[in-house]
């Protein structure tokens, strides 16, 4: 096939980096567990931890606007925000452990962290 | 640079800026990064036409006017490395001659999306962004071909801007 033989540069490629979003999702996906609590944080600074096994609900208070966190049935969201693109609101819940909801323009970012009987024993039954 | 030169410039920074303001109009997939890239038809286009250097006037020109004009205060540092990350990227495959257009924007756009990816880790100081590197490498593989694919018609067909 002629298309073939000048793009077989292109399609290598692209079956590479589609064998690598496979493989990175694989290895995410291979290595989740629940998290045990949410730690909230502003430009850096951590300002909020929660637990994921109690609801509750967080108004976070930026520089560029507010947020809304919350937290219900062992998962995190953003419920609302004031932030242009609401992508963080749209990004849905978070519930294993190292997924973050991020808020780009209030410098807002959630992470789902380890509980305290977390980590390796959880990762690895 | 003579005046037609400068023409054309002008013209193709005005038509990637039209494309960047109408993809700001299309509705978000819900993780952010995930976009087609219309801008980056013109930044190819102009690569294979005008070469390396006005590639790269215009990539910078239009991501730094773009973020300005339709993004938010921190917008500009995601736009900048993302585009300087993608060009850089499609300059050395486009040199290497191994790859099609199709080839060079689609290693463009997962360069683009990794460019932001970095820093975001580094302003947010935050390397749970590691979540977001599967769907963006796919979504980066898409659009770059299907953005590929019409500028490898633009670069055979547009008749005018030969340099």
């Amino acid at each position: 096939m002629e298309w073939l033989k000048t793009h077989r540069g292109d399609v290598l490629l692209i079956a590479a980096l589609l064998v690598l979003a496979g493989a990175l999702a694989l290895f995410l996906r291979l290595g989740r567990h629940s998290g045990g609590y949410v730690s909230v944080s502003v430009r850096g600074e951590v300002v909020a931890e929660l637990p994921l096994d109690q609801d509750a609900s967080l108004p976070i208070e930026t520089e560029g606007g507010h947020n809304l966190l919350i937290v219900a049935g062992g998962a995190a969201r953003m419920e609302s925000a004031d932030c242009p693109d609401l992508l963080c609101v749209k990004m849905g819940p978070v519930r294993w452990a190292g997924e973050s909801i991020v808020c780009l323009p209030h410098g807002v970012v959630v992470t789902v962290e380890d509980g305290p009987d977390g980590g390796f024993d959880a990762a690895s039954r | 640079m003579n005046a037609k030169r400068i023409a054309r410039f002008g013209l193709l920074v005005a038509l990637a800026l039209a494309l960047s303001y109408a993809e700001s109009l299309l509705p978000s997939p819900g993780v952010p990064g995930v976009k087609l890239g219309l801008p980056n038809l013109v930044v190819v286009f102009a690569l294979y036409r005008l070469g390396t250097a006005d590639a790269w006037a215009l990539s910078l020109v239009r991501a730094a006017l773009a973020s300005v004009l339709f993004g938010s205060g921190v917008s500009l540092a995601y736009s900048l490395a993302g585009a300087a990350l993608s060009l850089l990227v499609m300059c050395l495959l486009k040199q290497s001659g191994k790859f099609s257009e199709t080839g060079v924007s689609v290693a463009g756009g997962v360069a683009h999306n990794g460019g932001q990816i970095i820093v975001a880790a580094l302003l947010l100081e935050t390397t749970r962004l590691a979540w977001y590197l599967p769907v963006l490498c796919l979504s980066g593989t898409v659009a770059g071909v299907l953005i590929g694919v019409v500028s490898a018609l633009l670069v055979k067909r547009v008749p005018e801007f030969k340099s």
